[in-house]
Protein backbone atom coordinates (compact mmCIF):
# COMPACT_ATOMS: atom_id res chain seq x y z
CA UNK A 1 0.00 0.00 0.00
CA UNK A 2 1.22 3.08 -0.98
CA UNK A 3 0.03 6.89 0.67
CA UNK A 4 -0.24 9.54 -1.67
CA UNK A 5 -0.29 13.05 -1.46
CA UNK A 6 -4.17 13.24 -1.84
CA UNK A 7 -4.48 10.70 1.48
CA UNK A 8 -2.05 13.34 3.26
CA UNK A 9 -4.61 16.09 2.14
CA UNK A 10 -7.94 14.06 3.03
CA UNK A 11 -6.85 13.16 6.61
CA UNK A 12 -5.05 16.99 6.95
CA UNK A 13 -8.51 18.35 6.16
CA UNK A 14 -10.63 15.55 8.66
CA UNK A 15 -8.04 16.92 11.72
CA UNK A 16 -8.35 20.48 10.65
CA UNK A 17 -4.81 20.97 9.86
CA UNK A 18 -3.17 23.45 7.55
CA UNK A 19 0.00 22.57 5.77
CA UNK A 20 2.13 24.28 3.14
CA UNK A 21 3.38 22.52 0.17
CA UNK A 22 6.46 21.43 1.42
CA UNK A 23 4.82 19.70 4.64
CA UNK A 24 2.90 18.11 2.29
CA UNK A 25 5.90 16.27 0.51
CA UNK A 26 7.44 15.64 3.44
CA UNK A 27 4.60 14.07 5.20
CA UNK A 28 4.22 11.83 2.37
CA UNK A 29 7.21 10.72 2.56
CA UNK A 30 7.23 9.93 5.93
CA UNK A 31 3.94 8.04 6.25
CA UNK A 32 5.88 5.95 3.31
CA UNK A 33 8.60 5.16 5.07
CA UNK A 34 6.64 4.23 8.18
CA UNK A 35 4.33 1.76 5.58
CA UNK A 36 7.32 0.16 4.16
CA UNK A 37 8.75 -0.47 8.11
CA UNK A 38 5.34 -2.51 8.46
CA UNK A 39 5.94 -4.48 5.06
CA UNK A 40 8.77 -5.41 6.68
CA UNK A 41 7.18 -6.38 9.83
CA UNK A 42 4.61 -8.38 7.69
CA UNK A 43 7.67 -10.66 6.43
CA UNK A 44 6.82 -12.18 10.39
CA UNK A 45 5.59 -15.33 10.79
CA UNK A 46 2.81 -15.06 13.30
CA UNK A 47 0.68 -17.49 13.31
CA UNK A 48 1.00 -18.62 16.27
CA UNK A 49 0.45 -15.20 18.13
CA UNK A 50 -2.92 -13.98 19.17
CA UNK A 51 -3.92 -10.70 17.71
CA UNK A 52 -3.62 -8.02 20.15
CA UNK A 53 -4.37 -3.97 19.91
CA UNK A 54 -2.79 -3.52 23.12
CA UNK A 55 1.06 -3.53 24.06
CA UNK A 56 0.10 -4.32 27.53
CA UNK A 57 -1.50 -7.70 28.71
CA UNK A 58 -4.20 -6.31 31.27
CA UNK A 59 -8.31 -6.82 30.51
CA UNK A 60 -10.91 -5.34 32.84
CA UNK A 61 -9.30 -2.08 34.59
CA UNK A 62 -12.35 -0.85 36.42
CA UNK A 63 -13.21 2.22 38.62
CA UNK A 64 -16.01 2.33 40.82
CA UNK A 65 -19.26 4.68 39.92
CA UNK A 66 -17.99 7.05 42.89
CA UNK A 67 -17.81 10.83 42.38
CA UNK A 68 -14.86 12.63 42.40
CA UNK A 69 -14.29 16.75 42.32
CA UNK A 70 -14.28 18.46 39.19
CA UNK A 71 -11.83 20.99 38.58
CA UNK A 72 -12.85 24.55 39.19
CA UNK A 73 -14.55 26.32 35.76
CA UNK A 74 -11.86 29.01 35.39
CA UNK A 75 -9.39 26.02 35.29
CA UNK A 76 -11.62 24.09 32.46
CA UNK A 77 -11.72 27.36 31.07
CA UNK A 78 -7.50 27.78 31.13
CA UNK A 79 -6.81 26.95 27.49
CA UNK A 80 -9.31 28.32 25.86
CA UNK A 81 -8.62 30.31 23.09
CA UNK A 82 -12.06 32.39 23.55
CA UNK A 83 -14.43 31.82 26.90
CA UNK A 84 -17.88 33.79 27.43
CA UNK A 85 -19.99 33.28 30.75
CA UNK A 86 -18.50 30.20 31.36
CA UNK A 87 -18.51 28.50 27.95
CA UNK A 88 -15.65 28.30 25.30
CA UNK A 89 -16.32 30.66 22.27
CA UNK A 90 -16.29 29.06 19.07
CA UNK A 91 -17.00 29.91 15.68
CA UNK A 92 -20.58 29.74 14.69
CA UNK A 93 -21.66 26.10 14.23
CA UNK A 94 -25.38 25.19 13.06
CA UNK A 95 -27.06 22.24 12.78
CA UNK A 96 -28.96 21.88 9.41
CA UNK B 1 -47.38 2.24 -6.54
CA UNK B 2 -47.53 0.41 -3.71
CA UNK B 3 -44.80 0.34 -1.30
CA UNK B 4 -43.12 -1.66 1.88
CA UNK B 5 -41.58 0.42 4.67
CA UNK B 6 -38.54 -0.67 6.39
CA UNK B 7 -37.60 1.13 9.84
CA UNK B 8 -34.10 0.60 11.87
CA UNK B 9 -34.36 2.46 14.96
CA UNK B 10 -31.36 3.76 17.28
CA UNK B 11 -31.61 4.54 20.93
CA UNK B 12 -29.34 6.61 22.86
CA UNK B 13 -30.48 5.68 26.31
CA UNK B 14 -28.46 7.47 29.93
CA UNK B 15 -27.21 5.08 31.60
CA UNK B 16 -27.77 5.91 35.54
CA UNK B 17 -24.97 6.07 37.50
CA UNK B 18 -23.71 8.94 39.36
CA UNK B 19 -20.25 9.53 37.40
CA UNK B 20 -19.25 9.61 34.09
CA UNK B 21 -17.98 6.82 32.05
CA UNK B 22 -14.04 7.21 32.41
CA UNK B 23 -13.86 9.61 34.96
CA UNK B 24 -14.90 10.69 38.18
CA UNK B 25 -16.89 13.97 37.36
CA UNK B 26 -20.63 14.14 38.17
CA UNK B 27 -23.32 12.94 35.96
CA UNK B 28 -25.90 15.25 37.39
CA UNK B 29 -28.68 17.72 34.97
CA UNK B 30 -28.99 21.24 35.21
CA UNK B 31 -25.03 22.69 36.32
CA UNK B 32 -24.01 25.39 35.19
CA UNK B 33 -21.93 25.39 32.34
CA UNK B 34 -18.63 23.58 32.27
CA UNK B 35 -18.99 22.88 36.25
CA UNK B 36 -18.91 18.64 35.68
CA UNK B 37 -15.16 18.23 34.15
CA UNK B 38 -11.77 17.46 35.19
CA UNK B 39 -8.65 16.90 32.37
CA UNK B 40 -9.98 13.12 31.51
CA UNK B 41 -13.22 14.68 30.17
CA UNK B 42 -11.65 18.11 28.65
CA UNK B 43 -9.49 15.52 26.90
CA UNK B 44 -6.52 17.16 28.12
CA UNK B 45 -3.35 15.26 27.04
CA UNK B 46 -1.41 12.33 28.77
CA UNK B 47 -4.62 11.81 30.93
CA UNK B 48 -6.07 8.07 31.10
CA UNK B 49 -9.57 7.19 31.04
CA UNK B 50 -10.91 4.48 33.40
CA UNK B 51 -13.90 2.25 32.81
CA UNK B 52 -16.77 2.65 35.05
CA UNK B 53 -17.96 -0.76 36.58
CA UNK B 54 -21.10 0.37 36.85
CA UNK B 55 -21.57 0.87 33.26
CA UNK B 56 -20.78 -2.30 32.36
CA UNK B 57 -23.21 -3.47 34.64
CA UNK B 58 -25.84 -1.76 33.11
CA UNK B 59 -25.45 -2.97 29.98
CA UNK B 60 -25.11 -6.30 30.44
CA UNK B 61 -28.73 -6.07 32.60
CA UNK B 62 -30.05 -4.76 29.21
CA UNK B 63 -28.24 -7.15 26.83
CA UNK B 64 -30.14 -9.69 29.59
CA UNK B 65 -33.50 -8.13 29.08
CA UNK B 66 -33.64 -8.06 25.66
CA UNK B 67 -32.27 -12.06 25.14
CA UNK B 68 -28.66 -10.72 23.51
CA UNK B 69 -25.24 -12.53 23.50
CA UNK B 70 -23.29 -11.16 25.84
CA UNK B 71 -19.18 -10.92 24.05
CA UNK B 72 -16.88 -12.69 26.08
CA UNK B 73 -14.12 -10.33 24.83
CA UNK B 74 -15.18 -6.49 23.59
CA UNK B 75 -13.38 -3.67 23.44
CA UNK B 76 -13.41 0.22 23.30
CA UNK B 77 -12.55 2.27 19.72
CA UNK B 78 -12.19 5.54 18.86
CA UNK B 79 -14.37 7.34 16.25
CA UNK B 80 -12.98 10.17 14.94
CA UNK B 81 -14.34 13.45 13.42
CA UNK B 82 -14.04 17.28 14.22
CA UNK B 83 -16.54 19.12 16.34
CA UNK B 84 -16.63 21.75 18.70
CA UNK B 85 -18.54 19.37 21.33
CA UNK B 86 -15.86 17.06 20.80
CA UNK B 87 -12.60 18.04 23.04
CA UNK B 88 -10.66 15.04 22.57
CA UNK B 89 -11.53 14.84 18.43
CA UNK B 90 -12.63 11.60 18.76
CA UNK B 91 -15.65 9.66 20.37
CA UNK B 92 -14.81 6.76 22.68
CA UNK B 93 -17.14 4.24 21.45
CA UNK B 94 -17.32 0.44 20.40
CA UNK B 95 -17.27 -0.85 17.12
CA UNK B 96 -16.02 -3.77 15.77
CA UNK B 97 -16.27 -5.40 19.26
CA UNK B 98 -19.49 -4.44 20.77
CA UNK B 99 -20.82 -5.72 24.40
CA UNK B 100 -23.52 -7.82 22.91
CA UNK B 101 -25.27 -8.81 19.98
CA UNK B 102 -28.75 -10.73 18.09
CA UNK B 103 -31.34 -9.84 20.94
CA UNK B 104 -35.04 -9.18 20.76
CA UNK B 105 -38.23 -7.59 22.30
CA UNK B 106 -41.41 -8.13 21.61
CA UNK B 107 -44.04 -5.87 20.96
CA UNK B 108 -48.05 -6.22 21.05
CA UNK B 109 -50.02 -4.40 18.88
CA UNK B 110 -53.44 -3.97 20.64
CA UNK B 111 -55.11 -2.69 17.59
CA UNK B 112 -54.48 -5.72 15.39
CA UNK B 113 -53.90 -8.26 18.55
CA UNK B 114 -51.03 -9.10 17.67
CA UNK B 115 -47.27 -9.89 18.73
CA UNK B 116 -44.23 -9.48 16.68
CA UNK B 117 -40.37 -10.02 17.70
CA UNK B 118 -38.18 -6.47 17.09
CA UNK B 119 -34.48 -7.84 16.57
CA UNK B 120 -31.62 -6.11 18.38
CA UNK B 121 -28.97 -5.69 16.48
CA UNK B 122 -26.64 -4.34 18.90
CA UNK B 123 -25.63 -3.15 22.19
CA UNK B 124 -22.93 -0.98 23.00
CA UNK B 125 -21.52 1.44 25.15
CA UNK B 126 -19.77 4.96 24.48
CA UNK B 127 -19.38 8.56 25.95
CA UNK B 128 -21.93 11.57 25.09
CA UNK B 129 -20.57 14.69 23.56
CA UNK B 130 -20.93 17.92 24.87
CA UNK B 131 -23.60 20.81 24.16
CA UNK B 132 -23.57 23.47 21.77
CA UNK B 133 -25.39 26.41 22.35
CA UNK B 134 -26.51 28.98 19.58
CA UNK B 135 -28.03 31.98 21.14
CA UNK B 136 -27.18 33.90 24.36
CA UNK B 137 -30.46 35.75 26.72
CA UNK B 138 -33.18 33.61 23.70
CA UNK B 139 -31.63 35.72 20.89
CA UNK B 140 -29.28 33.91 18.16
CA UNK B 141 -25.50 34.97 18.82
CA UNK B 142 -22.46 35.45 16.89
CA UNK B 143 -20.60 32.70 17.88
CA UNK B 144 -21.17 29.07 19.45
CA UNK B 145 -20.78 28.20 23.27
CA UNK B 146 -19.48 24.42 24.60
CA UNK B 147 -21.02 23.54 27.81
CA UNK B 148 -18.86 20.00 28.18
CA UNK B 149 -21.11 18.79 31.41
CA UNK B 150 -22.21 16.11 29.64
CA UNK B 151 -19.03 14.90 27.81
CA UNK B 152 -18.34 11.60 29.40
CA UNK B 153 -21.85 11.01 30.47
CA UNK B 154 -22.12 7.40 29.96
CA UNK B 155 -24.64 6.06 27.14
CA UNK B 156 -25.65 2.68 25.47
CA UNK B 157 -26.66 2.61 22.20
CA UNK B 158 -29.65 0.24 21.08
CA UNK B 159 -29.50 -0.69 17.34
CA UNK B 160 -32.42 -2.42 15.73
CA UNK B 161 -33.15 -4.72 13.03
CA UNK B 162 -35.01 -3.10 10.28
CA UNK B 163 -38.15 -5.74 11.55
CA UNK B 164 -39.95 -2.17 11.56
CA UNK B 165 -42.86 -2.20 9.38
CA UNK B 166 -44.95 1.17 10.16
CA UNK B 167 -44.45 4.58 12.65
CA UNK B 168 -46.95 2.62 14.83
CA UNK B 169 -45.16 -0.49 15.15
CA UNK B 170 -41.55 1.81 16.07
CA UNK B 171 -43.67 3.63 18.39
CA UNK B 172 -44.50 0.51 19.89
CA UNK B 173 -41.03 -0.57 20.06
CA UNK B 174 -39.94 2.50 21.67
CA UNK B 175 -42.61 2.06 24.18
CA UNK B 176 -41.73 -1.15 24.97
CA UNK B 177 -37.74 -0.46 25.41
CA UNK B 178 -37.92 2.65 27.76
CA UNK B 179 -40.07 0.34 29.95
CA UNK B 180 -37.72 -2.22 30.27
CA UNK B 181 -35.06 0.19 30.63
CA UNK B 182 -36.76 2.03 33.38
CA UNK B 183 -37.97 -1.40 34.99
CA UNK B 184 -34.13 -2.22 35.33
CA UNK B 185 -33.65 1.11 36.48
CA UNK B 186 -30.58 1.24 33.90
CA UNK B 187 -32.20 4.94 32.59
CA UNK B 188 -34.39 6.84 33.13
CA UNK B 189 -36.23 7.30 30.12
CA UNK B 190 -37.03 11.20 29.97
CA UNK B 191 -37.27 12.19 25.90
CA UNK B 192 -36.79 15.84 27.09
CA UNK B 193 -33.97 15.70 28.80
CA UNK B 194 -32.39 13.61 26.40
CA UNK B 195 -31.46 10.76 28.49
CA UNK B 196 -33.63 8.64 25.68
CA UNK B 197 -33.16 9.93 22.24
CA UNK B 198 -34.03 8.24 19.03
CA UNK B 199 -32.86 8.70 15.48
CA UNK B 200 -34.22 6.50 12.78
CA UNK B 201 -33.62 5.04 9.29
CA UNK B 202 -36.39 3.82 6.52
CA UNK B 203 -36.42 3.24 3.55
CA UNK B 204 -38.91 2.01 0.84
CA UNK B 205 -39.25 -0.75 -1.48
CA UNK B 206 -41.91 -1.67 -4.24
CA UNK B 207 -44.26 -3.96 -2.51
CA UNK B 208 -43.20 -7.82 -2.76
CA UNK B 209 -39.37 -6.76 -3.63
CA UNK B 210 -36.40 -7.90 -2.41
CA UNK B 211 -34.03 -6.07 -1.18
CA UNK B 212 -33.59 -2.52 0.55
CA UNK B 213 -34.19 0.71 -0.93
CA UNK B 214 -32.37 3.92 -0.18
CA UNK B 215 -32.52 4.65 3.05
CA UNK B 216 -32.82 7.98 4.71
CA UNK B 217 -31.51 8.62 8.59
CA UNK B 218 -34.18 11.26 10.67
CA UNK B 219 -32.86 13.04 13.29
CA UNK B 220 -33.79 15.68 16.22
CA UNK B 221 -37.01 13.96 17.05
CA UNK B 222 -37.63 14.68 21.03
CA UNK B 223 -40.80 12.74 21.90
CA UNK B 224 -42.25 9.26 20.56
CA UNK B 225 -45.23 11.40 19.15
CA UNK B 226 -42.67 13.22 16.71
CA UNK B 227 -40.77 10.22 16.09
CA UNK B 228 -44.30 8.59 14.17
CA UNK B 229 -44.60 12.13 12.85
CA UNK B 230 -41.69 12.31 11.03
CA UNK B 231 -41.88 8.76 10.19
CA UNK B 232 -45.66 9.15 8.75
CA UNK B 233 -44.25 12.58 6.67
CA UNK B 234 -41.03 10.24 5.33
CA UNK B 235 -43.30 7.46 4.22
CA UNK B 236 -45.51 9.87 1.98
CA UNK B 237 -42.08 11.92 0.57
CA UNK B 238 -40.41 8.73 0.25
CA UNK B 239 -43.42 7.79 -1.92
CA UNK B 240 -43.66 10.43 -3.97
CA UNK B 241 -40.08 10.80 -4.84
CA UNK B 242 -40.30 7.12 -6.14
CA UNK B 243 -44.10 7.69 -7.88
CA UNK B 244 -42.02 10.29 -9.84
CA UNK B 245 -39.18 7.95 -11.20
CA UNK B 246 -36.69 9.87 -9.27
CA UNK B 247 -34.00 7.85 -7.04
CA UNK B 248 -33.91 8.87 -2.92
CA UNK B 249 -31.09 10.17 -1.51
CA UNK B 250 -29.21 8.41 0.96
CA UNK B 251 -28.65 11.80 3.53
CA UNK B 252 -29.59 12.65 7.29
CA UNK B 253 -33.14 14.67 7.70
CA UNK B 254 -33.74 16.70 10.66
CA UNK B 255 -37.33 16.61 12.02
CA UNK B 256 -38.94 20.32 12.34
CA UNK B 257 -41.68 19.73 14.59
CA UNK B 258 -43.20 23.25 14.21
CA UNK B 259 -43.57 22.58 10.08
CA UNK B 260 -44.18 18.86 10.62
CA UNK B 261 -41.74 18.12 7.92
CA UNK B 262 -38.37 16.84 7.57
CA UNK B 263 -35.39 18.69 6.33
CA UNK B 264 -32.16 17.81 4.44
CA UNK B 265 -29.70 18.24 7.08
CA UNK B 266 -26.74 19.83 4.21
CA UNK B 267 -23.92 19.17 6.22
CA UNK B 268 -20.92 20.94 5.12
CA UNK B 269 -19.43 18.11 7.63
CA UNK B 270 -17.20 15.45 5.76
CA UNK B 271 -18.19 12.33 4.35
CA UNK B 272 -18.68 10.19 7.38
CA UNK B 273 -15.22 8.89 7.69
CA UNK B 274 -14.82 8.15 11.30
CA UNK B 275 -10.98 6.17 11.14
CA UNK B 276 -12.35 4.01 13.99
CA UNK B 277 -9.55 2.30 15.57
CA UNK B 278 -9.00 0.36 18.96
CA UNK B 279 -8.44 3.08 21.58
CA UNK B 280 -5.16 1.99 23.67
CA UNK B 281 -5.86 3.81 26.45
CA UNK B 282 -8.76 1.26 27.30
CA UNK B 283 -7.57 -2.39 27.80
CA UNK B 284 -9.97 -5.12 26.67
CA UNK B 285 -12.91 -6.08 28.34
CA UNK B 286 -13.48 -9.68 29.82
CA UNK B 287 -17.16 -10.34 30.67
CA UNK B 288 -17.39 -14.23 32.16
CA UNK B 289 -20.19 -16.24 32.92
CA UNK B 290 -20.18 -16.23 37.01
CA UNK B 291 -20.22 -12.11 36.09
CA UNK B 292 -23.16 -12.26 33.93
CA UNK B 293 -25.11 -15.22 36.18
CA UNK B 294 -24.35 -12.86 38.63
CA UNK B 295 -26.30 -9.97 37.10
CA UNK B 296 -28.73 -12.12 36.42
CA UNK B 297 -29.79 -12.91 39.22
CA UNK B 298 -30.47 -8.85 40.11
CA UNK B 299 -32.95 -8.15 37.50
CA UNK B 300 -36.74 -7.68 38.35
CA UNK B 301 -39.76 -9.09 36.79
CA UNK B 302 -40.27 -7.16 33.49
CA UNK B 303 -43.08 -5.50 31.59
CA UNK B 304 -44.50 -8.11 29.63
CA UNK B 305 -43.63 -11.18 32.67
CA UNK B 306 -45.56 -8.16 34.89
CA UNK B 307 -48.74 -8.32 32.52
CA UNK B 308 -48.81 -11.74 32.28
CA UNK B 309 -49.25 -12.01 35.44
CA UNK B 310 -51.69 -9.26 36.27
CA UNK B 311 -54.15 -11.01 34.01
CA UNK B 312 -53.71 -14.28 35.53
CA UNK B 313 -53.65 -13.51 39.23
CA UNK B 314 -55.70 -10.68 39.89
CA UNK B 315 -58.08 -11.52 36.80
CA UNK B 316 -57.72 -8.08 35.39
CA UNK B 317 -58.28 -7.45 31.61
CA UNK B 318 -55.31 -7.79 29.97
CA UNK B 319 -56.26 -4.40 28.38
CA UNK B 320 -55.52 -3.13 32.33
CA UNK B 321 -52.66 -5.38 32.45
CA UNK B 322 -50.73 -3.69 29.51
CA UNK B 323 -51.87 0.19 30.72
CA UNK B 324 -50.46 -0.67 34.44
CA UNK B 325 -47.55 -2.65 33.70
CA UNK B 326 -46.11 0.11 31.36
CA UNK B 327 -44.56 2.05 34.09
CA UNK B 328 -42.92 -0.10 37.17
CA UNK B 329 -44.14 2.55 39.92
CA UNK B 330 -47.81 1.99 38.37
CA UNK B 331 -47.31 -1.54 38.50
CA UNK B 332 -45.99 -1.18 42.32
CA UNK B 333 -48.71 1.26 43.27
CA UNK B 334 -51.42 -0.70 41.85
CA UNK B 335 -49.73 -4.38 43.55
CA UNK B 336 -49.78 -2.50 46.69
CA UNK B 337 -53.38 -1.81 46.70
CA UNK B 338 -54.27 -5.27 46.21
CA UNK B 339 -52.09 -6.34 48.89
CA UNK B 340 -54.03 -4.30 51.29
CA UNK B 341 -57.04 -6.56 50.46
CA UNK B 342 -58.74 -3.99 47.82
CA UNK B 343 -60.14 -5.87 44.50
CA UNK B 344 -58.07 -5.59 41.72
CA UNK B 345 -60.70 -4.81 39.38
CA UNK B 346 -61.72 -1.63 41.53
CA UNK B 347 -57.93 -0.47 41.72
CA UNK B 348 -57.53 -1.45 38.45
CA UNK B 349 -60.76 1.25 37.28
CA UNK B 350 -59.63 3.96 39.75
CA UNK B 351 -55.81 3.96 39.00
CA UNK B 352 -56.67 4.03 35.10
CA UNK B 353 -59.46 6.95 35.44
CA UNK B 354 -59.13 9.15 38.60
CA UNK B 355 -55.07 8.77 39.45
CA UNK B 356 -54.00 8.90 35.62
CA UNK B 357 -55.68 11.93 35.32
CA UNK B 358 -54.30 13.64 38.27
CA UNK B 359 -51.01 11.98 37.74
CA UNK B 360 -49.92 12.98 34.23
CA UNK B 361 -46.26 11.57 35.16
CA UNK B 362 -46.85 8.43 36.77
CA UNK B 363 -43.22 7.84 37.71
CA UNK B 364 -43.94 9.96 40.09
CA UNK B 365 -47.00 8.43 41.66
CA UNK B 366 -44.65 7.46 44.85
CA UNK B 367 -45.45 11.44 45.70
CA UNK B 368 -49.38 11.02 45.13
CA UNK B 369 -50.86 12.54 48.38
CA UNK B 370 -53.12 9.67 47.41
CA UNK B 371 -51.37 6.17 48.41
CA UNK B 372 -51.97 3.00 47.95
CA UNK B 373 -53.27 2.80 51.70
CA UNK B 374 -55.58 5.62 51.20
CA UNK B 375 -56.88 4.11 47.75
CA UNK B 376 -57.55 0.45 49.89
CA UNK B 377 -59.36 2.20 52.67
CA UNK B 378 -62.06 4.01 50.55
CA UNK B 379 -61.76 1.44 48.43
CA UNK B 380 -62.98 -0.66 51.50
CA UNK B 381 -65.88 2.09 52.37
CA UNK B 382 -67.26 1.23 49.19
CA UNK B 383 -67.32 -2.29 49.19
CA UNK B 384 -68.73 -2.03 52.63
CA UNK B 385 -71.34 0.20 51.51
CA UNK B 386 -70.34 2.85 54.13
CA UNK B 387 -70.16 5.49 51.29
CA UNK B 388 -71.53 5.05 47.55
CA UNK B 389 -69.41 5.40 44.38
CA UNK B 390 -70.59 8.91 43.95
CA UNK B 391 -69.54 9.90 47.58
CA UNK B 392 -66.29 8.54 46.92
CA UNK B 393 -65.40 10.73 44.03
CA UNK B 394 -65.81 13.59 46.35
CA UNK B 395 -63.60 11.83 49.47
CA UNK B 396 -61.12 11.26 46.56
CA UNK B 397 -61.21 14.83 45.42
CA UNK B 398 -60.86 15.61 49.01
CA UNK B 399 -57.96 13.01 49.69
CA UNK B 400 -56.09 15.08 46.72
CA UNK B 401 -55.82 17.88 48.13
CA UNK B 402 -55.72 17.37 52.19
CA UNK B 403 -53.63 13.75 51.99
CA UNK B 404 -56.57 13.00 54.88
CA UNK B 405 -57.38 9.35 54.99
CA UNK B 406 -61.15 8.49 53.97
CA UNK B 407 -62.23 7.67 57.08
CA UNK B 408 -61.13 11.00 58.87
CA UNK B 409 -62.89 12.66 55.94
CA UNK B 410 -65.84 10.67 55.75
CA UNK B 411 -66.36 11.49 59.66
CA UNK B 412 -65.65 14.67 59.38
CA UNK B 413 -67.87 15.64 56.23
CA UNK B 414 -70.75 13.95 57.65
CA UNK B 415 -70.77 11.63 54.10
CA UNK B 416 -71.47 8.26 55.25
CA UNK B 417 -73.98 6.91 53.43
CA UNK B 418 -77.71 6.75 54.45
CA UNK B 419 -78.96 2.83 54.50
CA UNK B 420 -81.67 3.40 57.28
CA UNK B 421 -84.60 2.06 55.54
CA UNK B 422 -87.05 4.20 57.32
CA UNK B 423 -85.78 6.92 56.44
CA UNK B 424 -85.36 6.50 52.83
CA UNK B 425 -88.89 5.41 52.76
CA UNK B 426 -89.42 8.64 53.64
CA UNK B 427 -87.67 10.15 51.55
CA UNK B 428 -88.59 8.07 48.77
CA UNK B 429 -92.55 8.79 49.53
CA UNK B 430 -92.37 12.99 49.48
CA UNK B 431 -90.82 12.48 46.03
CA UNK B 432 -93.39 10.22 44.85
CA UNK B 433 -95.83 12.51 46.69
CA UNK B 434 -94.60 15.32 45.46
CA UNK B 435 -94.64 14.41 41.93
CA UNK B 436 -97.99 11.93 41.73
CA UNK B 437 -98.31 12.84 37.94
CA UNK B 438 -95.06 11.66 36.71
CA UNK B 439 -95.29 8.67 39.00
CA UNK B 440 -98.50 8.10 37.26
CA UNK B 441 -96.90 8.36 33.86
CA UNK B 442 -94.46 5.99 34.88
CA UNK B 443 -97.11 3.44 35.96
CA UNK B 444 -98.87 3.64 32.26
CA UNK B 445 -95.74 3.10 30.55
CA UNK B 446 -93.07 5.49 30.65
CA UNK B 447 -90.14 3.83 31.97
CA UNK B 448 -87.46 6.38 31.15
CA UNK B 449 -88.86 8.40 34.28
CA UNK B 450 -87.43 5.94 36.97
CA UNK B 451 -83.89 7.79 36.58
CA UNK B 452 -85.50 10.95 37.20
CA UNK B 453 -86.99 9.90 40.42
CA UNK B 454 -83.79 8.36 41.59
CA UNK B 455 -81.82 11.55 41.09
CA UNK B 456 -84.80 13.22 43.47
CA UNK B 457 -83.96 11.40 45.82
CA UNK B 458 -80.45 11.26 45.75
CA UNK B 459 -80.46 15.10 45.88
CA UNK B 460 -83.22 14.99 48.49
CA UNK B 461 -80.68 13.14 50.55
CA UNK B 462 -77.45 15.10 49.51
CA UNK B 463 -76.09 12.24 47.29
CA UNK B 464 -75.89 10.03 50.77
CA UNK B 465 -78.34 7.94 50.59
CA UNK B 466 -77.29 4.16 49.53
CA UNK B 467 -78.52 3.83 45.31
CA UNK B 468 -79.33 -0.01 45.30
CA UNK B 469 -81.79 0.59 48.26
CA UNK B 470 -83.18 3.85 46.47
CA UNK B 471 -83.82 1.69 43.48
CA UNK B 472 -85.04 -0.97 45.35
CA UNK B 473 -87.51 1.14 47.61
CA UNK B 474 -88.68 3.09 44.09
CA UNK B 475 -89.41 -0.20 42.42
CA UNK B 476 -91.83 -1.49 45.14
CA UNK B 477 -93.28 1.70 45.68
CA UNK B 478 -93.99 2.65 42.02
CA UNK B 479 -94.94 -0.96 41.79
CA UNK B 480 -97.92 -0.89 44.47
Amino acid sequence: MKITRNDVEHVARLARLRFSEDQLEVFTSQLNDILAYFDKLQKLDTTSVEPSSHAVNLTNVFREDVVTASIPEEESLKNAPASERGCFRVPKVIEG
Amino acid sequence: MEYETIIGLEVHAQLLTDSKIFCGCSTSFGESPNHLTCPVCLGMPGVLPVLNKKVVELTIKTALATDCNIAPYSQFARKNYFYPDLPKGYQISQYELPLARNGYLEIEMEKEKRHKKIGITRIHMEEDAGKLLHELDGKPADYSYVDFNRTGVPLMEIVSEPDINTPEEAGEYLRVLRAILQYLEVCDGNMEQGSFRCDANISLRPKGMKGLGTKVELKNMNSFRHVMRALEYEIQRQAVVLDSGEKIRQETRLWNADQGITESMRSKEEAHDYRYFPDPDLVPLVVDDAWVDQIRQSLPELPTARQERFVKEYQIPDYDAHILTAVRQLADYFEACVRLGAQPKAVSNWVMGDILRRVPDTRLIGAFSVTPAHLAEMLGMIDAGTISGKIAKAVFEDMVTSGRMPAAIVADKGLVQVSDEGALEKAVKEVLDAHAEKAEEYRQGKEKLFGFFVGLVMKATQGKANPQMVTELLRKKLAG
